[in-house]
């Protein structure tokens, strides 16, 4: 049997904020799950399993997680996966998700990432002391901070390029009522203004820590002849490498070139920035969007930052990027990736409301984890593949 | 070359999860710290103890409760002969199902009993209340006996619990390999030991279980000099938990004179703002007498002063 | 749906304590040489990986990171992990080769249990809010189900020393196992409670181990081996956590994973039982007569890696089809406190 077509039927995400006090790990879920369902217009009975992403399990303090919440999800009496890929999780949830029905196993799979960093602290959960190890006195940008300033003394960016994509995801962010961070106000000159944490990172320039869910249905073509406008799967791709090695491209990483040419190879695009109408790509730090550009080949390298700097990925440029907001505007480290995925279905379904790209007809999804070394992507189009 | 023990230390992990829950658990939490034991009544009319959040049958949020009694019916036991840190009681005692009147499925906690002989299934037992409740399971400290005399619990009246603190710790005893010992080893002697792979013969420092590229142990061992060159770095700015040095002050990758991969490591002695990609570096040791098993030996790198390495020559490390 | 066949198995000796890292290197290095070598391939003919362990277990955010290491995937691999046994890792791996993208996958699942204590660090799998509070650990909680069969006349603790003296007795030639032993029933029930109802015997000992198996589709199956270990179904499910809601002498989830699968006529079922009456449970819900050899390997009560010895039972009742010893063979792996979580992987041989 060949590759079944598979499609995304609903997205669903949570309001997303530092604390959600409201509600337990399962609610937070449910509030992204409920809301996915009623956009695929499906019911309990109509999902056949269940795909389970997150972060570490200590971000919550709960092992496995998704064992004790089986009952909320719905997977009671069906199939339930937990995924864990690092950063790159979300997507990559969605990406399995998808792999069930293109397989065939499945007509409908739901896909639910979150992770709720208020029970806990990321920094300690991530900086646990290991025994022999130094602890670098670094803090959380020293790790990504210096590849920043390789990829600026390699592409010879103009220093405010990062602050730029800070304003732009920002301002997407404003308009986007599920973002966490709202700045409307957000201006160069105050980026430019904020504190230099990790330079050459700002305080504008990283992320939040947020609390947060993203679900997903995904069908096959039966399931999707009942809905809409779905968003059809062109590709999925995933690739990782080792967090170093002798020789390692930190700033342009072979993983994410790899992953990006079977992503384009699969959809059948050989010019990615002709072809894709939107981008949401995982940008932690505000400089990782000229990095990522290049990575994913929409640019050669070293010339990523032209796009940016040229107002070109704005929404109305030649290639928007991260209409949500992006993980600048809101960060639940599990359901980042997601987030992403989810926001480029809804682009090509039509449905991003207020930060909807018009005639958005290709989109790509994109997140990445640990050491810049796990790579998920997907391309979804709003005509079958 | 291998040595025969690899260095073992405990990590410890504890934090206090601030678990948040949400309008079901919060109605059942505030009234454990009111002292009454309250059940979620589902579609099909059953009466679940501790609550369901999400209706079993429809899926939809629980919003009905009732009252149960704090007496019930043994439906299981485990003897727990020697109680594990943390748990309800320090003595040995019986884990047990009860089945508390007026619910339908049954709530996992300790019983307070002498021995095995004391506990049976078809007991009938009664919570025993923690004097200072604050709307968490240990507010129940145990179960007892109900043919033991009590104390019935005093009910009051509190603003709903909303957020229950909860302590996870454990220890995770944690080795390094074989590799990353002997380079801690030869940092206690203040020696920078790699070791090189047999296949790509790159110099790894520090040594890991295996060559990231090809897989294979690392086996040769190669003394690096104390010396090298920053590839990359950042100004650290801003202030954290546990700093130690005031900022502003540089993290950099540093290359080793002869290592084919970089570290991260601090460059001082020098401001900021002077520190360069290229520039030549060299390690700061403590003294000798607080040399332990680890990088700390070098307090951090500063610069030797001489001509910065050209940008060609290390640009494969970035 | 594209025929896919377990093709390759390597497990690494199961062992109280290891000198190894958490991250597992020292255990896959020479496991995956192992399965390489058996079928003369390099890391570069593997479409696909996918691997499972578990961050509590190694004490350490991401502990899988540094696995990867044991590969060397340089150039970049396309790879996923679960953070579950290695056999949901299968299953993951066994449907991207069903879409068709790829035509070989390597899964491998790693666990060092002797790092922490083990049946505590298992409490934190339960509810979060009214359960782990309390630290019920893994003995407790089984217990608790294996004193509900016994007084209900499910099983008895006679029928669970009978279960532990099969492991041990067949453990004896399985050079892999922790476990082994030749003392009868009436020995084992001589001796002291270790948590009443359960005896030493009852529990499954604390293993560090790992295990790696290669799947492939089709005629690349039957190119890397001569008799391919045919998956005809594989299917899971989880049952709800709510341990005092379920009946837990029963375990529906693997009930209907066996349906789905099609059970009928297996000759072997590899279980993953880590305590014994969980094997008397899973025989009379799946209705494996006396004419089906269970555990061979002797089972997890004979060594039980944890996050691997799923994999171990899918790689063990593979190995009798590969052997022509069996014709039609299942595996059941387990996940989470009393068989919440349940696989059943059936293989079959082909002439």
């Amino acid at each position: 049997m060949a590759k079944q077509r598979a499609a995304v039927l609903g997205t669903g995400q949570t309001h997303h904020k530092a604390k959600r006090p409201d509600v337990s790990m399962a609610g937070l879920c449910r509030e992204a799950i409920d809301r996915a369902m009623v956009d695929a217009r499906v019911g309990w009975d109509d999902i056949d399993a269940v795909v389970v992403g997150k972060a570490p399990d200590f971000f919550e303090g709960v092992m496995m997680p998704e064992l004790f919440l089986a009952d909320a999800l719905g997977a009671v009496g069906k199939p339930l996966l937990r995924v864990h890929t690092a950063g790159s999780v979300g997507g990559a949830t969605a990406n399995v998700a998808a792999s069930m029905v293109q397989a065939g196993v499945h007509k409908r799979v739901l896909a639910v990432a979150w992770e709720k960093q208020s029970e806990s602290n990321a920094m300690w959960a991530l900086s646990i002391p290991v025994p022999f190890n130094m602890p670098v006195n670094a803090g959380a940008g020293g790790y990504f901070a210096p590849h920043v300033r390789s990829y600026i003394r390699r592409s010879g960016a103009p220093t405010e390029i990062g602050a730029m994509v800070a304003v732009k995801d920002r301002l997407n962010g404003a308009i986007n009522p599920f973002a966490h961070l709202h700045q409307p106000d957000i201006t160069l000159e105050s980026v430019l203004a904020s504190q230099m944490l990790w330079d050459p990172i700002r305080f504008d320039e990283t992320c939040p820590s947020s609390d947060g869910a993203c679900a997903l249905v995904i069908g096959n073509e039966e399931a999707a002849a009942a809905v809409d406008q779905p968003a059809w799967i062109h590709a999925t791709a995933m690739r990782s490498e080792p967090t170093t090695y002798s020789g390692r491209d930190q700033v342009n990483p072979k993983a994410g070139q790899e992953a990006a040419a079977a992503l384009w190879k699969q959809a059948g695009i050989t010019n990615p920035l002709e072809e894709i109408d939107c981008a949401e790509i995982y940008v932690p730090f505000s400089w990782f969007e000229p990095m990522w550009i290049e990575n994913l080949g929409f640019m050669p390298e070293g010339k990523g930052w032209t796009l940016t700097e040229a107002g070109e990925t704005a929404i109305g440029g030649k290639l928007p990027i991260n209409m949500s907001g992006g993980v600048l505007s809101s960060n639940p480290i599990g359901a980042s990736g997601m987030l992403r995925f989810a926001e480029a279905a809804r682009q090509v379904m039509g449905r991003a409301e207020e930060h909807q790209v018009d005639g958005a007809r290709k989109a790509l999804g994109h997140a990445y984890g640990g050491g810049s070394q796990f790579y998920s992507m997907w391309v979804v189009g709003s005509e079958k593949p | 070359m291998s040595v025969t023990e690899p260095l073992s230390a405990p990590i410890e992990l504890s934090f206090d999860y601030t678990r948040s829950l949400g309008t079901t658990l919060s109605r059942f939490m505030t009234g454990l710290a009111e002292g009454r034991l309250l059940g979620a009544k589902v579609s099909d009319g059953r009466v679940f103890v501790p609550p369901v959040e999400y209706d079993p049958v429809t899926g939809a949020a629980v919003t009905e409760f009732v009252p149960v009694s704090d007496e019930g019916t043994v439906v299981s036991w485990s003897w727990a002969p020697a109680p594990l840190p943390g748990q309800p009681l320090v003595t040995p005692f019986a884990w047990v199902f009860v089945r508390l009147d007026g619910a339908d499925t049954s709530i996992l906690h300790a019983l307070d009993v002498a021995g095995p002989t004391e506990v049976r299934t078809g007991l009938r037992v009664r919570a025993r209340w923690s004097g200072e409740r604050v709307g968490a399971i240990s507010d129940i400290i145990c179960f007892e006996p109900a043919s033991a005399p009590g104390t019935p619990v005093t009910q009051t009246t509190v603003e709903p619990v909303e957020i229950v603190t909860t302590p996870v710790s454990l220890t995770v005893q944690h080795t390094a390999s074989q590799q990353e010992t002997t380079y801690l080893l030869g940092l206690e002697q203040g020696k920078l030991i790699g070791q090189r792979c047999p296949v790509c013969s790159k110099v790894y420092v520090p040594p890991r279980g295996a060559c990231p590229v090809d897989g294979v142990p690392t086996v040769e061992n190669v003394e690096l000099a104390d010396r090298g060159i920053v590839t990359t770095f950042c100004v650290v700015n801003v202030p954290f938990m546990g700093q130690k040095i005031k900022p502003p002050y540089v993290a950099a990758y540093v290359l080793l004179d002869g290592a084919d991969i970089a570290f991260l490591h601090l460059i001082l002695e020098c401001d900021a703002a002077d520190v360069r990609m290229g520039m030549k570096v060299e390690a700061v040791w403590r003294p000798r007498e607080e040399w332990v098993p680890g990088l700390q030996n070098i307090d951090y790198f500063r610069p030797t002063g001489e001509p910065d390495a050209p940008y060609d020559s290390f640009k494969e490390h970035l | 749906m594209r025929d896919v066949a377990v093709v390759g198995f390597a497990q690494s000796p199961q062992v109280r304590r290891t000198q190894g890292t958490t991250n597992g290197v020292e255990m896959l290095i020479p496991i995956f040489a192992e399965v390489y070598e058996k079928l003369g391939i390099t890391k570069s003919d593997i479409g696909f990986w996918c691997s499972g362990s578990s961050d509590y277990l190694a004490g350490r955010a991401f502990s899988f990171i540094s696995a990867i290491d044991a590969i060397g995937p340089v150039p970049p691999i396309n790879e996923s992990h679960v953070e579950a046994d290695g056999a949901w890792a299968l299953y993951e791996a066994w449907c991207k080769i069903q879409t068709g993208d790829v035509d070989t996958a390597l899964i491998y699942g790693f666990g060092k249990s002797s790092a922490g204590t083990l049946p505590r660090t298992m409490a934190l799998q339960l509810d979060p809010y009214t359960v782990a509070p309390l630290l019920p650990d893994s003995v407790a909680i089984a217990g608790l189900q294996a004193r509900i069969g016994i007084d209900t006349g499910t099983w008895s603790e006679a029928e669970m020393a009978e279960v532990a003296v099969r492991s041990r007795r067949d453990a004896e030639s399985n050079p892999y196992a922790q476990v082994t032993g030749s003392k009868d029933a009436a020995d084992l029930l001589g001796e002291p409670y270790l948590a009443d109802p359960l005896r030493r015997h009852d529990c499954a000992p604390i293993t560090d181990g790992a295990a790696v198996i290669v799947l492939a589709a089709g005629d690349r199956a039957r190119e890397l081996t001569e008799r391919p270990a045919w998956i005809t179904g594989i299917e899971h499910r989880v049952d709800s956590a709510n341990l005092g809601a379920r009946d837990l002498t029963t375990s529906p989830s693997t009930v209907a994973a066996a349906r789905a699968a099609g059970i009928d006529g297996v000759e072997v079922a590899e279980l993953y039982t880590p305590f014994t009456h969980q094997e008397l449970l899973l025989r009379r819900e799946l209705g494996l007569g006396d004419d089906v050899r269970i555990t061979p390997s002797g089972g997890a009560l004979a060594g039980n890696p944890m996050f691997a010895a799923g994999l171990v039972r899918i790689g063990e009742a593979a190995s009798h089809i590969a052997a022509g010893t069996a014709g039609k063979t299942l595996a059941h792996v387990t996940s989470g406190p009393a068989l919440q979580q349940n696989l059943v992987c059936v293989l079959e041989g082909r002439s």
